[in-house]
């Protein structure tokens, strides 16, 4: 069966998984903020704030640089777009995802890479000194995350048997013969989640300093639509990690709205973990994070080493 | 076959013809490129012919006493033909108004004679079926190639880097001679057909050989240098097709050895990782342009034989999946790199014509002063990264699709997976960051250089081949399932020594139709997200500025972040491997210390720590040798006489 069928086959599922992934990426950010105000001491902003911040950014207007070419707008689209498309691989309600096919891991990782090459190419065009500063620091790392999140699913993949992301995620193998390797991965995905969205210890969202901040310094001239487009595919991409680990860990009901209600408590709960990390952790020295990542790839691999005794 | 070698005597003579004409005019120039054109135009005709089935044969009896020379056009081939024959004619439609004769008499010719000539004999080596002819083209490609690299003579780079080039490849030379010789001892005779029981000779002499030309590390010594200060259409044609010689005959003689074992493979694969892995760590710390670019097909290169690795290992311990996937991914991938490449070096030389400069941190802006090349180097730049939607992504998903293969198979193949996803994946990530580099040091920003304000965009002669090489990375990403059927064909051309049984359709393994759906849906987002950008935009008042300094408003293109600040830290992680080096002056004191400079370059070690080294200490020997050297001609003769004595002593 062709993969473009089993999107006519599941088209409730689609739906909602449009659905969710259009609609929930700001809200976990708002959880997360709301977490991080709560250990502050302070009420926090209401769990809709970022999505108002996006809608807001999306009718204002844009300023743009002198120096810039059309690279720097698609850099935003781009980001968005590849996003968008690489969410739809990973299966999040429902046991399969809208598009599934052997080997789709790998796509699902070169479009985040796609996303990220413009994203890199658009600080680049603005002749910012910080902002090529951000854009060498976050390729760096991604660098680095990439053989993690890759060894990881190697032994998903052979625990499994399966060659797709539904196969490996969503089925119970990965769960009942996981013990020890599936925490392994667990906590690898984890760091490479806070490494790719850029979260404490890696980088402060909420940072001051240019000098100091990675992902934010790199869109420091986008303004406007443009900056609402990205920090939606930040979101976005958010989401996609949070539910890559979340599916990890739950089992399937069967029954539609049983499984979508204990995912979306999946995803809430790693936001609340997110924002404890955030708020309980500080960041870690620049020239420390490598270290952070290379032992993430170590944990795929002891994953690796273990399920294939 | 009477086509295709029509083809290669016309390609040959193209050059020649260009003799008959001044120098001063234009009429040499386009019949030497004419030619060619012509020549490749009925050249890929008859590839296509082959490879839609129209093998052929030819021995030639008595041409050369005691040997049949025998020529063989088979799917694989024929896929290696058609490379040649497109990056050949891009080449030399790009080098009329790179290299032309009216600016450049005194090499221009020499040039255009030594192109064509290894446009044929690359041709005729492609389609040898016996050493003896294999080996001929495989010279007068290397000598050819060197008289085109080193058009530009006045230039000690340039020589330099011809005259270690020729040592390279006269190496490689020598060492196939011993390679073909144990053919002829264990068969007979020079035909290049099937060897059971191969011994590990074999191999080592073939990667040798192979991998000098290829350029797999560490045997990549001579490629950076010849690939940077070659013309960038040779430059174009050495990294697209004359390197994938190395790969042609390592997928050939490595194929007629049809029992090899498990090992041979996993060597090859193993070879492969690493010089995918530092390949890229290399081009990373390069400033020069084309240098960087050359690092990149070392790289390139070691994807190519991760998947051959993964073939041969496949072979021996029977899983026919991960034989049809690694061979496709490999093939695939020879024929993308000689796309990509190709078109990354005719924009760099554009960027070269254009600025006067190769260097990255003299660049910058181009995008604005040279959009046409901007786009096509961007269009490489996505594809070398193995990034979707273009080819690139095709032949690198292949190899994760074995490579995940292997991993779910129980067998001892599976290591094969654990060691190539992640390797892989590595080189993916870290393509990626040197190609943000460049882009984004030489294309974007402010410009950098008097030369780069000043740069002027390319004519149409330059811009046509870039645009024609674009299309087929678009083309081949786009939709993929129309390579299946050339690649079905190559791989049972391939397994036939083998005698094994026909391998199942490429299509039946991989459903490349589904990238067409998924490039189809990117395609659609993407212009739904710039619709909306757009249409955002255009409702809501806008306006232009400088850009954000963080509160400092005098900045100057001098500030921009640098090609080796973007590298610095990550050749900090792999310093292992590069021995950066870095002077580090004295900052002056006082109120008002005089300007100083901070510079780093990324040795070669295999080039500058080990072969430079132990060729001086050769030297040194050598020279010692001299006492003994002859001086006048009775103490030759003396020699000689001492040398046939010997030689009778010993019969």
């Amino acid at each position: 069966m062709s993969p473009w069928m089993n999107l006519l086959h599941t088209l409730p599922g689609l739906l909602a998984q449009l659905v969710l992934v259009l609609l929930a990426p700001p809200l976990l950010q708002g959880v997360i903020s709301r977490v991080k105000a709560r250990f502050a001491g302070r009420q926090g902003p209401p769990l809709l704030q970022p999505t108002r911040d996006i809608w807001r950014l999306l009718r204002k207007g844009m300023v743009r640089s002198t120096t810039t070419t059309w690279v720097f707008q698609a850099g935003p689209v781009v980001a968005l777009a590849t996003t968008l498309l690489a969410s739809l691989l990973v299966p999040m309600g429902e046991a399969s995802a809208p598009l599934s096919f052997a080997g789709d891991l790998i796509l699902l990782a070169y479009l985040l890479g796609l996303g990220r090459f413009f994203t890199v190419l658009a600080a680049m065009d603005t002749g910012s000194a910080f902002e090529g500063m951000g854009a060498a620091r976050e390729a760096t790392w991604a660098a680095l995350a990439e053989p993690a999140l890759l060894l990881g699913f190697l032994a998903g993949v052979h625990v499994s048997g399966s060659l797709s992301l539904a196969g490996i995620l969503a089925r119970p193998p990965m769960l009942v013969t996981g013990g020890a390797p599936l925490v392994l991965v667990l906590v690898s995905f984890f760091i490479v989640l806070l490494a790719e969205n850029s979260r404490i210890p890696f980088d402060d969202p909420t940072t001051h300093l240019e000098l100091t901040m990675v992902h934010e310094v790199m869109v420091l001239d986008h303004s406007g639509p443009a900056l609402g487009m990205i920090l939606y595919g930040a979101a976005m991409k958010l989401l996609l990690f949070s539910a890559l680990i979340v599916r990890m860990l739950l089992p399937f009901s069967g029954r539609f709205w049983l499984d979508q209600l204990a995912f979306a408590a999946g995803l809430l709960a790693v936001a609340i973990t997110i924002g404890v990390v955030e708020s309980t952790t500080a960041r870690l020295q620049l020239s420390k994070v490598p270290r952070l990542l290379v032992s993430a790839c170590l944990l795929s691999v002891f994953a690796l080493v273990l399920v294939s005794r | 076959m009477g086509l295709l070698l029509g083809a290669i005597a016309t390609a040959a003579c193209s050059g020649a013809v260009a003799l008959a004409f001044p120098r001063s005019g234009r009429a040499g120039d386009r019949w030497a490129a004419g030619l060619l054109v012509a020549a490749a135009a009925v050249g890929s005709a008859a590839a296509i012919a082959v490879l839609a089935g129209a093998g052929a044969e030819l021995v030639l009896p008595g041409v050369v006493p005691g040997v049949d020379l025998r020529l063989h056009a088979d799917a694989l081939s024929a896929m290696f033909l058609l490379q040649t024959f497109v990056v050949g004619a891009a080449g030399a439609i790009y080098g009329l108004e790179y290299w032309p004769s009216s600016q450049r008499p005194e090499s221009a010719r020499q040039l255009q004679l030594s192109y064509g000539a290894v446009v044929a004999s690359l041709a005729l080596l492609f389609l040898a079926g016996d050493a003896l002819l294999f080996l001929v083209g495989w010279e007068v490609a290397a000598l050819g190639a060197w008289l085109a690299l080193t058009a530009d003579d006045r230039e000690p780079a340039v020589r330099q880097a011809g005259r270690l080039y020729l040592y390279c490849t006269k190496a490689a030379t020598l060492v196939l001679m011993a390679l073909f010789s144990i053919w002829w001892i264990r068969t007979g005779s020079t035909a290049l057909s099937p060897l059971h029981h191969a011994p590990t000779l074999v191999l080592v002499l073939a990667v040798v050989g192979f991998g000098f030309k290829a350029g797999v590390m560490p045997l990549h010594i001579w490629l950076p240098g010849a690939h940077g200060n070659a013309p960038s259409h040779v430059s174009a044609l050495m990294s697209g097709v004359l390197i994938k010689a190395g790969v042609y005959g390592l997928v050939r003689v490595l194929g007629l050895c049809v029992d090899a074992p498990e090992a041979w493979g996993e060597l090859v694969f193993a070879l492969g990782a690493s010089s995918a892995v530092l390949g890229v760590v290399f081009a990373i710390g390069q400033h020069d342009l084309k240098r960087l670019l050359a690092y990149h097909s070392v790289e390139n290169i070691g994807i190519i034989l991760m998947g051959l690795g993964m073939a041969l290992a496949a072979r021996a311990s029977g899983s026919p999946t991960l034989v049809i996937l690694g061979l496709a991914a490999a093939l695939l991938h020879t024929w993308n790199h000689g796309l990509f490449k190709a078109l990354l070096f005719l924009a760099g030389g554009a960027v070269v014509h254009g600025t006067g400069t190769r260097q990255l941190d003299a660049l910058g802006g181009l995008a604005r002063r040279m959009p046409a090349t901007a786009l096509a180097f961007l269009v490489g730049a996505v594809a070398i990264c193995g990034l979707p939607p273009l080819n690139g992504f095709v032949s690198e998903l292949l190899l994760y699709r074995g490579f995940l293969g292997a991993m779910s198979e129980r067998g001892p193949v599976w290591m094969l997976g654990a060691v190539g996803g992640p390797a892989l994946a590595l080189t993916g990530a870290l393509a990626l960051l040197c190609f943000a580099k460049v882009y984004g040091v030489a294309f974007l920003g402010a410009p950098r250089s008097e030369a780069a304000a000043a740069a002027h965009p390319v004519g149409r002669a330059m811009r046509a081949p870039m645009a024609v090489l674009a299309l087929l990375c678009i083309g081949i990403g786009v939709a993929p399932i129309g390579v299946a059927p050339v690649l079905d064909a190559a791989l049972s051309a391939w397994s036939a020594p083998s005698g094994g049984a026909d391998l199942a359709p490429l299509g039946t393994v991989f459903p490349l139709g589904t990238l067409s759906g998924v490039a189809l849906a990117l395609v659609l987002l993407l212009a739904l997200g710039a619709l909306l950008l757009a249409w955002r935009t255009r409702s809501a008042p806008q306006a232009t500025g400088p850009t954000w300094g963080c509160g400092y408003v005098r900045p100057q293109p001098s500030m921009q972040y640098t090609a080796s600040s973007f590298a610095a830290s990550v050749l900090g992680l792999f310093a292992w491997a590069t021995f950066p080096v870095q002077t580090r002056p004295a900052v002056g004191t006082g109120p008002f210390p005089p300007p100083t400079h901070l510079h780093g370059h990324v040795r070669d070690p295999a080039l500058d720590l080990a072969v430079t080294p132990a060729a001086q200490g050769l030297a040194l020997v050598l020279t010692w040798l001299h006492r003994v050297q002859p001086r006048t001609l009775q103490v030759s003769l003396f020699y000689l006489l001492l040398a046939i004595v010997f030689a009778f002593a010993l019969r």
